[in-house]
């Protein structure tokens, strides 16, 4: 039986210690707003906040995790930059299928969490892993400038 | 004007027949699915909410004053959704902040795509070009029995009766909203005709209004299959063989059961899959099988062995597919003959979600979700693998995680795959199959690797007088149930689209084809089908051409396409919009710059783009901007076409730059996102889009946005470079200064 913290609750799964963070979220914890998009680390789709830093959770045993504060997208407004970043998204339509964008919101609000002011250079630095094959990326480096303007 | 409702009511519709035939047939299917309509789970499961309003198959009003679209036409990114929930809420005066959508469930008497003939499906980028009268029609019938409704209640003419946003008024100043009519409208007979409004009265249709799916893809909740759980549910992981037509010789699962969770392990003919409690329990379980395959029967060529054979086949002609005047001739009298060849990889869909599916069956029943694409084909396609009849299997349409044409499989693949788990599991459980994404990306139905020669024979004058145009390429039509709707004489339409019908003024042409029948590699129809490689060769060529006749690239294809005037509009808005008669700015010390355009219709939609980019001295490339017009008949929805646009130049970039599906001994070589790398954000351009003003009936935009990027972008590197380009992806060692 594994302990977590997930958005702000204790919580237990009986899963083995191994098993990818992305699983225990989805499978035990019926949290499936992460996604899975390739099992690499490669796509960004399963990207959560692991003590505030953006993870690909399904590159990370859970076991590894357990002391570790665990945000995911279903709590993600309750920060003030997760709130802006929602918002924004909305605002501009960014979405289109829409799979991918739990993972983008996560790594948009890591961002704006210790950046304020991104420059597209930033952006490009801190959303590279996160891909989008509906190529919405246009509208994501817009939402994140939005976002960070209603922060300011 | 009025118009009569067709294909609304299903009784009625089910009298007259098929109603609308396309040759889209499935032996059998329409038959099955009548009968499943008027006795089956889409009849008892689709009903009412308890106390509302369901004028129509597409419509649902609650006493909650909640407007349900019910979408047949799959969301898979496209903004369906939001498109045919625009167009019922704009006749139904509706207020859009109340609207809702659900996906249909499949059921083709109700919820055909009119553009198919009896069938249900989203492809071909026809949603709104199929919908646009009956979703109207559906919210102008049931805007009529709200106002019939009201005038009994406040004894008034009904001619007396507005609507507007969700309240309906009399101008006595009674109001009422649709939820308190709505059970009154439930007792009133559905009208046989309507009045739809003019243009000038439209108040969403050709505005920006927001996607009805946005809050729900930005907080977690939006539900995709692969979110989707039953009770006792089990995950399904398949070892698949390592090449086409393989099949399993002998398996050892004794490691696999061996570990905790892991519940059932069954042969089918896809493979060998483990069922286990959980997605991960699953995956190890097929990891630790032991599988002997037979490979005496499967497909062992290399990609490059396979590109081979269709250069020879080159050699020779082809079959016709289009010809006017004498090739021949032209050549023979010509001042100067240019040629080049072209060469196109395989190409996987690799959506964001990996495919899945979840079957429940039941004994006599059986219940599908699905990011559900080609319904009525997955419907049939079940019904045979189970041997259940069509009424007794629901199949559901939740969110797709991307699609690009992968999950309207014409041989329904990973839908069966499911239904044959759950069948050799003997239904005791429901089963969701899962691939991963090298399962997802090794599993085949790519988009057809073609080779491609071109020629053009020029006058003295610089003029083009004859063009020959040769394909070698698989069929993606042929043996499946379109077929007969695609494939004419030994010429598949999807092979020679956009290469068949060049719009430009050449008095002698031809396109011919090869279509290869000993290669066993699936293929499929890839966002733009066709156009997805033969815009490349015709759009490069005939720039290279321009450049030979020492023309400008703008002003030969516009003396070129003088009887194409909506090809013309998309190019003039394009070159206008770029700037093209200014100079490009120049880049930093080293960098060479260039600008390229290209022209392209697909699916009846007209688009231009002009690419800017940068080249690096080592031959690395950046797309600095892609300038875009399209004209696509009336824009439902100007943003959702601009989103498809700037969608459409990222997925044909990521193409360009990145992407080959190969083969080595029969064995697909890539697997996931790092061999198979796909565009990022700092790769991405600015783009910008810009809508023709039409007033023609909307055509599709989900897929035109792709044929022309590649060709701008190669006609654009060309200008920096002096290279011309002939094989995809971009070998960047040939752009080196």
């Amino acid at each position: 039986m594994i302990e977590l913290n997930v958005n702000g609750q204790a919580v237990k799964a009986d899963v083995p210690a191994d098993t990818p963070l992305l699983w225990v979220l989805r499978d035990a914890l019926n949290l499936t707003g992460t996604k899975f998009g390739c099992g690499q680390a490669l796509c960004g789709a399963c990207t959560v906040h692991v003590d505030g830093n953006p993870t690909r959770s399904c590159s990370v045993a859970v076991g590894d995790v357990a002391k570790s504060k665990i945000t995911t997208i279903e709590t993600v407004d309750q920060s003030r930059e997760g709130k802006a970043v929602q918002a924004a998204w909305r605002k501009l339509d960014v979405v289109q299928c829409g799979y991918c964008q739990s993972g983008q919101i996560m790594s948009a609000v890591a961002l704006l969490k210790t950046n304020k002011t991104p420059t597209d250079a930033d952006i490009d630095g801190a959303m590279g892993g996160n891909l989008c094959r509906c190529a919405t990326y246009q509208r994501i480096r817009a939402a994140i400038h939005e976002a960070a303007k209603a922060l300011a | 004007m009025t118009h009569t409702i067709e294909n609304i009511s299903r009784r009625r519709f089910v009298q007259a027949g098929a109603g609308l035939t396309l040759g889209f047939v499935i032996p059998g299917a329409m038959q099955a699915a009548v009968s499943a309509a008027e006795s089956g789970p889409g009849k008892t499961v689709g009903s009412a909410a308890a106390g509302g309003f369901e004028p129509n198959a597409f419509l649902k009003i609650g006493t909650d004053n909640t407007v349900t679209v019910i979408s047949k036409h799959l969301e898979m990114g496209q903004g369906t959704y939001t498109g045919l929930a625009t167009l019922v809420a704009e006749e139904l005066d509706a207020a859009w902040g109340s609207v809702k959508v659900e996906g249909a469930i499949a059921d083709a008497t109700r919820y055909n795509n009119l553009l198919w003939g009896p069938a249900q499906g989203t492809g071909g980028s026809t949603a709104m070009a199929n919908s646009f009268e009956q979703m109207r029609k559906a919210g102008a019938a049931a805007r009529a029995m709200l106002v019939s409704a009201a005038a009994k209640q406040w004894k008034v003419p009904a001619s007396e009766i507005t609507v507007n946003d969700g309240v309906v008024l009399h101008k006595s100043g009674k109001k009422a909203t649709f939820g308190e009519l709505a059970e009154a409208a439930a007792q009133e007979k559905a009208p046989e005709t309507v009045v739809l409004k003019k243009p000038e009265q439209f108040k969403l249709i050709g505005k920006k209004v927001p996607r009805r799916d946005s809050f729900a893809k930005t907080n977690g909740t939006a539900t995709f299959t692969q979110d989707f759980k039953l009770p006792g549910m089990l995950v399904a992981m398949v070892a698949h063989p390592p090449q086409f037509g393989a099949t399993v010789k002998s398996f050892d699962a004794t490691a696999a059961k061996a570990i905790a969770g892991v519940v059932d392990v069954v042969q089918i003919p896809q493979g060998v899959a483990v069922l286990a409690k959980d997605t991960w329990t699953a995956k190890k379980g097929r990891d630790a099988l032991k599988v002997q395959w037979d490979d005496s029967k499967a497909f062992k060529m290399g990609s490059d062995e396979i590109m081979a054979q269709y250069k020879a086949m080159a050699q020779k002609p082809g079959i016709v597919a289009k010809q006017t005047g004498s090739v021949d001739t032209a050549f023979k009298g010509a001042a100067k003959v240019m040629s080049r060849s072209y060469d196109f990889p395989y190409l996987a869909h690799a959506p964001m979600e990996p495919l899945n599916c979840l079957v429940h069956l039941q004994g006599d029943h059986c219940e599908v979700w699905n990011g559900e694409q080609l319904h009525t084909g997955d419907h049939f396609a079940l019904s045979k693998v189970l041997g259940l009849p069509m009424e007794k299997i629901r199949i559901n349409t939740l969110y797709a995680g991307g699609s690009f044409g992968r999950r309207a499989n014409k041989d329904s693949d990973y839908v069966v795959e499911a239904a044959m788990i759950a069948k050799a599991h003997g239904g005791k459980a429901p089963v969701k199959l899962v691939w991963t994404r090298e399962d997802d990306m090794r599993a085949g139905y790519y988009r057809p690797m073609f080779h491609h020669t071109l020629e053009a024979a020029l006058d003295a004058n610089g003029q083009v007088t004859g063009w020959r145009h040769r394909l070698v390429g698989q069929s993606i039509a042929a043996g499946s149930a379109f077929e007969g709707m695609m494939v004419k004489d030994g010429v598949d339409a999807l092979s020679v689209e956009g290469a068949a019908n060049l719009p430009y003024a050449i008095p002698n042409f031809q396109c011919d084809l090869h279509t290869p029948n000993n290669i066993a590699v699936p293929v499929l129809w890839w966002r733009s089908v066709g156009s997805s490689h033969t815009a490349f060769s015709t759009e490069t060529f005939i720039d290279e051409v321009a450049q030979a006749s020492g023309k400008d690239p703008v002003a030969f294809r516009t003396a070129l396409l003088k009887n194409h005037p909506r090809h013309l509009g998309v190019l003039k808005l394009a070159a206008e919009k770029a700037g093209w008669n200014k100079p490009l700015k120049a880049g930093k010390a080293g960098e060479r710059r260039g600008r390229g355009v290209a022209v392209h219709e697909s699916f009846n939609s007209y688009v231009a783009q002009v690419a800017e980019v940068t080249v690096q001295k080592d031959g690395s490339y950046k797309v600095d901007r892609v300038v875009c017009a399209v004209d696509c008949g009336v824009a439902i929805n100007p943003d959702v076409i601009a989103a498809q646009i700037e969608g459409g130049v990222g997925f044909a970039l990521s193409a360009m730059m990145n992407s080959a599906i190969t083969l080595k001994q029969g064995q697909v070589q890539e697997g996931n996102f790092d061999t198979y790398p796909q565009l990022r954000i700092f790769d991405m351009p600015k783009v910008e889009t810009h809508i023709v003003p039409s007033a023609a009936p909307p055509t599709g935009i989900g897929e035109p946005g792709v044929p022309p990027l590649a060709p701008a972008v190669a006609n654009a590197l060309a200008a920096a470079t002096g290279k011309r380009l002939t094989a995809m992806p971009v070998d960047t060692a040939l752009l080196k200064a």
